[in-house]
């Protein structure tokens, strides 16, 4: 027993590996929000009239909203005016090489073990790489682009897509879908942007590290991907932040559409500050992730893997409109200490012959709360839809706690709905079983917890499933409740 | 159709003026404890209004529906003009049975019978209840049934007068069930009858309650009953809850029970009618090696609506619940399950199933089905599932391919279906006859 509380405390007391802080210098807008702060970043921009508008608009709805407080988790109200809504790298240089980056940042992903450089390459991955909100290096673009795929910044895409952009924007998370959303589209600073033309199979996979870095920014991404008919992306995002101490602010939008036959695959390795041992810090992460399968046959899959911030609220969601769309989640959501997750998906089945499935593993431990909330529509024409969903939650200690709070509104006889939802902790007979062959308590868990999970990381790409399995490892090790 | 109903009613503005009304009727009463606790709970009730769909636990149900009619409270109810004649096709048993008859919340005894006579068993209405136990009354009236965030029960409580009180004391066994029959006389007048049930079991006791609720007359109707039951150590209570009201009737039924250590409780709640019904069951186990089950059935057509909200609250360590509801729904109908299992923090060794199963039936068919867990605990064995389609094609083929016609076939299935909550059914009358009506609903509803 003296054991497991060894390694527990060890795990428990592990500081966040990847806590830095780069020193760049920064363009930073003044504190607060205003109309005067949105005209500001879309002029930096150099933004349209239209997008203008479109932010505008935005921000009147988002002053008529409230914070939603139905989530399970708790936190000190936010402040929307102590924040700084705009941070722009100041040296901003298109760059032709990687060379050109600024050693600072490059040293970044050094410490991060991401390779930019070379690594990159050889593992053929084209890298948006985001800091904070102006996107500074692009690798690949011109490969990419003999193909038609375009895959740029935001920003870039606003000013040389309009129409494309224009199009799309806001089609799925509408300004007014709710409070965080309507926030980010008044404020967002940048993101990526991706169109797949149509029949175009995109030969590697599409990649964007995000770093949050200067005090006290608000993080606002907009990620926009639209997949033409018969085409197919897949898409990695993957995080980790700086360590600091007072609470930071994300609230991303993503986008996705799936036209006719098209297929998107998007998966997360999300690993920011969590916050230390005692709760303090840790970044504050509410996203809205939203897919369309506008088009008949058309698929979109959610990867995701959330081990860090402090609070996680996230529902990536698949609309099935398209008849014979398929929507996919898959999700490792890990929560210790302090942590708080709030994550799960909404997959409504509007198209005929539709599919779903949903396979949620949480994995709980230290004081954490970790609630899978997820829900299930079937609309009455929706003729045969089908949906699988299972939910497990695996707890390690007495602290944590596990919590599922499924939804199924099913309108149609022909409906075919499925759930099934477990919770338990590692058993000692597995454990003993573990042991006794000369496995060590610690790896013995890293073996459990990775077989637990596995489903879902059998889902992500090569690239990251190293990565995922390491940052399992890194917050579990030896975690025996 | 009612014609006292109209738009313009404001049900809560009339429900706290008839409590004036009734405090002042009450003569002598108005010093003791139990005023006290209606007085503050006509406060909350004043507080809290009617719930609206904004509440998360009101998500799926809407019950303005049910405010727009003028009920008339029952301390307007002349006395039951019922004949023994006209409730017997409500009976499950005629003899060996313990019979309570509730017309519109008021008790009527000349068509009660009561026949176990163990001492210590009382079998009778809380009104006379408070009299003659009035000590067991104080102890346990309001303390399971908390009413500061339920307006409903707040309500029900502020206007808690009579129902049906069934003590049983230490080690007593009552071998007869009890049978509650509640009626809601709607002939002349509409109303608003809030019955008030207390269950105690003490330390070792068992008993066996049935609470049936059928309506009559074509005016609308609202119950809104409270029930609180209290499983001593080591007892064992099994109730059963049938509601199969007509259409004109309203029905939120809210039930709390505390389990103390090595008690068993079991519950069966079966919905076949009413237009609105609402069923809230929550267990808290207070102790030990508790054990319970909750078993519910709902078959709906028209434009029914039923909502069935569990919480099964595990406290303590080393506990088991078991859930199984099942629904059958068609025409416009609406299902709505919500089941929650809680593992508080320590509750270790706790054993939670839960399964909801529901078969639509007609394209305009609604199901909400919301599964809950929430836990604290680590070492604990919880599982939920919850499954929603049609009749198995498969299965159907089979029962085709020998023979068996289409409708003979599907009434074959669903009763199968069904049977697997009635099977819970201990009372082997009561079961025949649920059987019965299952089959007899089912031929029907084509």
């Amino acid at each position: 027993m003296g054991n497991e509380v060894d390694i527990l405390e060890k795990v428990t007391s592990s500081d966040y590996k990847y806590g830095f802080t780069t020193d760049v210098e920064m363009d930073l807008a003044p504190k607060g929000l205003s109309e005067e702060t949105i005209k500001m970043i879309s002029k930096k921009k150099h933004e349209p009239e239209s997008m203008l508008e479109w932010r505008l608009k935005a921000y009147k709805l988002w002053l008529d909203m409230k914070e939603p407080g139905w989530a399970n988790i708790h936190y000190p109200p936010i402040d929307y005016q102590d924040i700084i809504y705009y941070a722009a790298p100041k040296k901003k240089n298109v760059l032709n090489s990687l060379d050109d980056l600024d050693p600072e940042i490059k040293r970044t992903y050094e410490k991060l073990g991401i390779p930019l450089v070379e690594q990159m390459m050889l593992a053929g991955v084209a890298v948006d790489a985001v800091m904070d909100s102006v996107s500074v290096a692009t690798t690949y673009k011109e490969k990419l682009g003999e193909l038609g795929i375009i895959f740029c910044s935001m920003s870039e895409a606003i000013e040389n897509h309009k129409d494309l952009v224009m199009k799309y924007l806001g089609s799925v998370v509408p300004q007014s879908d709710n409070f965080f959303a309507a926030l980010n589209s008044a404020v967002f600073t940048d993101g990526s942007f991706v169109y797949i033309p149509k029949g175009v199979r995109c030969p590697m996979e599409l990649s964007t590290y995000f770093r949050i870095n200067a005090e006290n920014t608000g993080q606002f991404e907009r990620t926009l991907i639209i997949a033409d008919e018969g085409s197919y992306v897949s898409y990695l995002e993957g995080c980790t932040a700086p360590m600091r101490d007072e609470n930071q602010l994300h609230a991303a939008v993503v986008e996705l559409i799936a036209l006719k036959d098209a297929e998107i695959k998007y998966s997360t390795v999300q690993n920011w500050y969590p916050g230390d041992k005692e709760g303090k810090g840790g970044i504050y992460n509410f996203v809205t992730k939203r897919g369309i399968c506008f088009g008949d046959n058309s698929k979109i899959s959610w990867t995701q893997v959330e081990t860090g911030s402090s609070i996680t609220w996230k529902y990536p969601s698949v609309i099935l409109k398209g008849d014979n769309s398929i929507g996919e989640f898959y999700s490792v959501a890990l929560t210790n200490n302090y942590q708080q997750a709030d994550t799960g998906t909404k997959m409504l089945h509007l198209g005929k012959n539709t599919k779903s499935r949903i396979v949620s593993k949480g994995i709980s431990a230290g004081k954490s709360n970790n609630s899978y909330r997820g829900l299930v529509q079937v609309s009455k024409r929706a003729d045969n839809a089908r949906n699988f969903s299972q939910c497990d939650s695996l707890l390690m200690g007495d602290k944590c706690g596990a919590h599922t709070f499924p939804y199924f509104e099913i309108k149609n006889t022909s409906a075919h709905v499925e759930h099934e939802a477990t919770t338990s902790k590692i058993g000692e007979d597995i454990m003993f079983y573990c042991n006794q062959r000369g496995i060590s308590q610690e790896d013995a868990v890293a073996l459990i917890v990775n077989g637990y999970a596995k489903e879902v990381l059998n889902q992500l790409p090569m690239e990251f499933a190293v990565e995922a399995q390491k940052l399992l490892a890194i917050s579990l090790e030896g975690s025996v409740g | 159709m009612d014609k006292i109903s109209t738009e313009n009613i404001d049900l809560k503005v009339k429900l706290l003026e008839d409590f004036r009304e009734f405090e002042s009727g009450l003569n002598g009463e108005t010093k003791n404890y139990f005023h006290k606790i209606r007085q503050d709970a006509i406060g909350t009730f004043n507080e809290l209004g009617f719930p609206v769909k904004k509440l998360e636990e009101w998500k799926y149900t809407n019950i303005n529906p049910i405010l727009k009619h003028d009920f008339k409270t029952t301390q307007h109810f002349a006395d039951s003009k019922l004949s023994a004649d006209d409730i017997k096709d409500f009976l499950f048993q005629e003899n060996g049975v313990n019979l309570l008859v509730f017309v519109n919340g008021q008790f009527d005894e000349k068509l009660s019978k009561i026949i176990t006579k163990n001492d210590g068993v009382f079998i009778g209405s809380l009104l006379k209840g408070r009299v003659i136990l009035g000590e067991v009354v104080e102890q346990h009236f309001s303390k399971y049934a908390n009413y500061k965030n339920q307006s409903l029960t707040a309500l029900n409580t502020a206007f808690a007068k009579d129902g049906a009180f069934i003590y049983v004391k230490r080690n007593a066994a009552v071998d007869e069930p009890v049978h509650i029959l509640n009626i809601s006389d709607s002939r002349d007048e509409s109303y608003l009858s809030q019955p008030r049930n207390l269950y105690i079991a003490e330390e070792g006791a068992s008993v066996k309650i049935v609470e049936d609720y059928y309506s009559i007359g074509g005016k609308h109707s609202f119950t809104n009953a409270v029930t609180e039951i209290y499983c001593g150590p080591n007892s064992n209570l099994e109730r059963y809850k049938i509601q199969s009201e007509g259409e004109y009737a309203y029905n939120i039924n809210t039930t709390q029970v505390m389990q103390e250590k090595d008690s068993l409780f079991s519950d069966t709640t079966i919905s076949w009618g009413g237009a609105i019904t609402r069923n809230n069951l929550c267990a808290v186990f207070n102790g030990t090696n508790t054990e319970c089950h909750f078993y519910g059935l709902y078959l709906l057509n028209g434009k029914q609506h039923v909502d069935n909200h569990t919480l099964a609250d595990h406290a303590m360590p080393n506990c088991y619940s078991n859930e199984l509801y099942k629904g059958i729904i068609d025409d416009k109908a609406t299902g709505v399950f919500n089941g929650k299992i809680m593992v508080r923090e320590d509750a270790q060794k706790t054993n939670a199933y839960q399964s909801n199963g529901n078969i639509l039936l007609s394209e305009d068919a609604t199901i909400y089905s919301k599964p809950q867990l929430e836990i604290f605990a680590d070492d604990v064995k919880c599982s939920h599932g919850a499954t929603t389609g049609q009749l198995n094609n498969e299965e159907m083929f089979y029962l085709r391919a020998r023979g068996i016609g289409k409708e003979e076939a599907r009434i074959l299935l669903l009763n199968a279906f069904a049977g697997d909550v009635i099977d819970s059914v201990k009372i082997d009358s009561l079961k025949k006859k649920l059987r019965n009506t299952l089959s007899k609903k089912l031929t029907k509803e084509n």
